[in-house]
């Protein structure tokens, strides 16, 4: 039962990185239809970022606020302006195929122009353990998970809670009304944008000091938020929690219980049971198909 | 047809059938290589391009193919019987991930197909007692074929390329049948489709299977080619590579296929010197595609025709406005 409860627990603290992860890409679905496959390498160039910022000097924090900048410029910007605005009259498929285009480009780019070593990364929180009922659990465990639940929730209340929140809802459901009502469109896509690089670069920080720094570190990343995102539903930023949450737990218990080998696989199948029962993901709405 | 099609259809032909002779035993490799590849991705154009199913698993196909053949041949069997035998799983295998594809469509199409190669890749990897896992499976034989050894290099080629046109000539027929009507109608409106009668459900599936056949074929002649198989080239990042190579080739284009697996196959030798930001230059290009020609490079052509028509239509009423002023 101990062992059990250690394994839920820190299934717990990962899967919520998963959870950060597929908020960022539920939150682009809604407010402007993207799906964005170089979600992953959206986390990996942020922990490449910050260790630049850290290696000419500049404390974690400091690194972590230049980190943040630098994202809503590139990868909400740049990425909106330069691929996404471009290629939206054309259907999700383009944006789809350029944002393959694009992970591959970034993950080597980074690979030939820096370097292909894993490069390790500071924790945020002392090596520290805490002992419940025999079961050990490490700061860093809980903290991951704390952050992650926190950052989560606060997006979600500004969601609901703020007037901009609520003018970027009503875009998502109907820009037309939207603009009707004279809610600025393309700046509030342009926010879901920027909440998706703030949200990548704190995913980079809780998620790299356990997995490296490494070019490729996005993608397994990136896959496991997808399925997340899908298993919890694809249009509501709770389930992406809900889908991020069951993943990393199963995915530990499964690690341990059944074989290690096969744990990349766990998230496949918990997706397609849910397909195949639930196609609109478990706290999804029904989207009626449009002729 | 164009006279000009035709006359560079033929040029290709004869550049196929007469240049291997003169090349390095490399670039004669190179080229079944590419051909393999021809066939693979066509299955994919038909299921992708055609069809409009978004499958990023053809990797797995591919692989299933290549495996098939070579375990039977090291059990002891033919290739002859390897090669059905690979197709055949492929068509059973494609079904069966087709049902899943019922219920979901587009992006979920995708990640369910992109998770089934995964698994596919897993089970390469872990099932030492049947794939080899990483070792893989080595020293794999090339057939012979009427007595004729397909051993050397440019034997080899040939039997690709004889391969690739008896499978592009399938296609042909099959685009042109109702079969391929239905698929394409199914691409362009799925509800129009199922109203007109057409049985979305079985001609998906289908989709799917065939292009999976076209994987598994291309993956056994694979197997025997490179006579060495392991999990690495089945991945889903070879899935992806495969899905851009049909669409920078052009999607729902016949000869898509061709200039996809040439960009994905060939061009990399060409650039050797890039070496390791190859791939960086290769996903760039990708995005820049997208952005000016979504519709691949074979959209070209059409692209050019529609902007004279339309130069044409407003010069012409152009024309037809001045008559009226001058009346």
């Amino acid at each position: 039962m101990t062992d059990f409860l250690q394994l839920f627990f820190s299934g717990m603290a990962t899967g919520a990185i998963y959870s950060l992860a597929a908020l960022g890409f539920t939150l682009l679905w809604q407010a402007s239809g993207t799906i964005n496959f170089a979600q992953g390498e959206f986390v990996m160039l942020p922990a490449f970022m910050m260790l630049g910022f850290m290696s000419i000097g500049a404390p974690l924090a400091v690194s972590f606020a230049m980190t943040v900048v630098l994202a809503v410029l590139l990868l909400g910007w740049v990425f909106k302006r330069g691929l996404v605005d471009p290629l939206f009259k054309f259907g999700m498929m383009p944006i789809v195929v350029a944002t393959i285009g694009l992970s591959i480009a970034m993950r080597n780019g980074l690979r030939a122009g820096y370097s292909a070593e894993a490069h390790p990364f500071p924790s945020l929180f002392a090596d520290k353990l805490f002992n419940i009922a025999g079961v050990t659990i490490t700061l860093a465990d809980v903290g991951t998970f704390a952050v992650a639940l926190i950052l989560v929730f606060v997006v979600q209340a500004f969601m609901t809670k703020t007037v901009t929140g609520r003018a970027m809802q009503a875009v998502a459901q109907n820009t037309e009304s939207a603009s009707v009502l004279g809610i600025n469109v393309p700046r509030m896509i342009f926010y879901a944008f920027a909440i998706n690089a703030v949200l990548a670069v704190a995913a980079a920080l809780l998620v790299t000091p356990t997995y490296l720094a490494k070019f490729d570190m996005g993608e397994s990343l990136g896959n496991k938020a997808f399925f997340a995102a899908i298993i919890g539903g694809f249009n509501n930023s709770r389930g992406a929690l809900l889908g991020g949450l069951i993943v990393g737990v199963c995915e530990n218990l499964a690690a341990a219980y059944i074989s290690p080998a096969y744990k990349d696989a766990v998230a496949l199948v918990i997706f397609m049971v849910v397909i195949l029962f639930k196609p609109q993901g478990l706290l999804g709405k029904k989207v009626e198909r449009k002729v | 047809m164009k006279k000009i099609t035709l006359i560079l259809i033929a040029a290709c032909a004869i550049l196929l059938l007469a240049a291997p002779p003169f090349l390095k035993n490399y670039g004669v490799y190179l080229l079944s290589y590419w051909l393999v590849f021809v066939i693979a991705t066509m299955g994919l154009n038909l299921t992708v391009g055609y069809a409009g199913q978004k499958s990023l698993g053809h990797a797995a196909f591919f692989g299933i193919g290549a495996y098939t053949v070579a375990i039977l041949m090291k059990a002891g069997f033919s290739f002859w019987l390897g090669l059905p035998a690979a197709a055949l799983i492929c068509f059973i295998v494609g079904i069966a991930l087709g049902f899943p594809a019922l219920r979901v469509q587009t992006i979920y199409l995708a990640f369910a197909t992109l998770g089934f190669n995964t698994a596919v890749w897993l089970v390469m990897r872990n099932e030492e007692w049947l794939t080899g896992g990483t070792f893989g499976i080595n020293n794999i034989a090339r057939p012979s074929l009427f007595g004729y050894s397909l051993e050397g290099n440019l034997a080899y080629y040939y039997f690709v390329l004889g391969t690739a046109v008896v499978l592009g000539a399938l296609q042909w027929g099959l685009l042109r049948s109702p079969w391929g009507k239905a698929f394409t109608a199914l691409r362009d409106n799925p509800i129009r489709a199922e109203s007109l009668g057409i049985n979305t459900r079985s001609y998906t599936l289908l989709s799917f299977a065939i292009g999976a056949v076209y994987a598994g074929i291309a993956g056994a002649l694979f197997a025997s080619l490179v006579q060495f198989i392991e999990p690495a080239p089945f991945t889903v990042g070879a899935s992806i590579m495969m899905y851009l190579m049909v669409v920078v080739g052009g999607p729902g284009y016949f000869l898509g296929p061709l200039l996809g697996s040439a960009v994905g196959v060939i061009l990399p030798e060409w650039l050797r010197f890039a070496q390791a930001w190859y791939l960086f230059v290769f996903g760039s290009a990708v995005v820049l595609l997208m952005i000016w020609l979504p519709d691949g490079l074979l959209s070209i052509p059409d692209r050019i025709k529609a902007k004279r028509q339309a130069r044409e239509a407003s010069a012409a009423r152009a024309a037809a406005a001045q008559q009226q002023g001058a009346r």
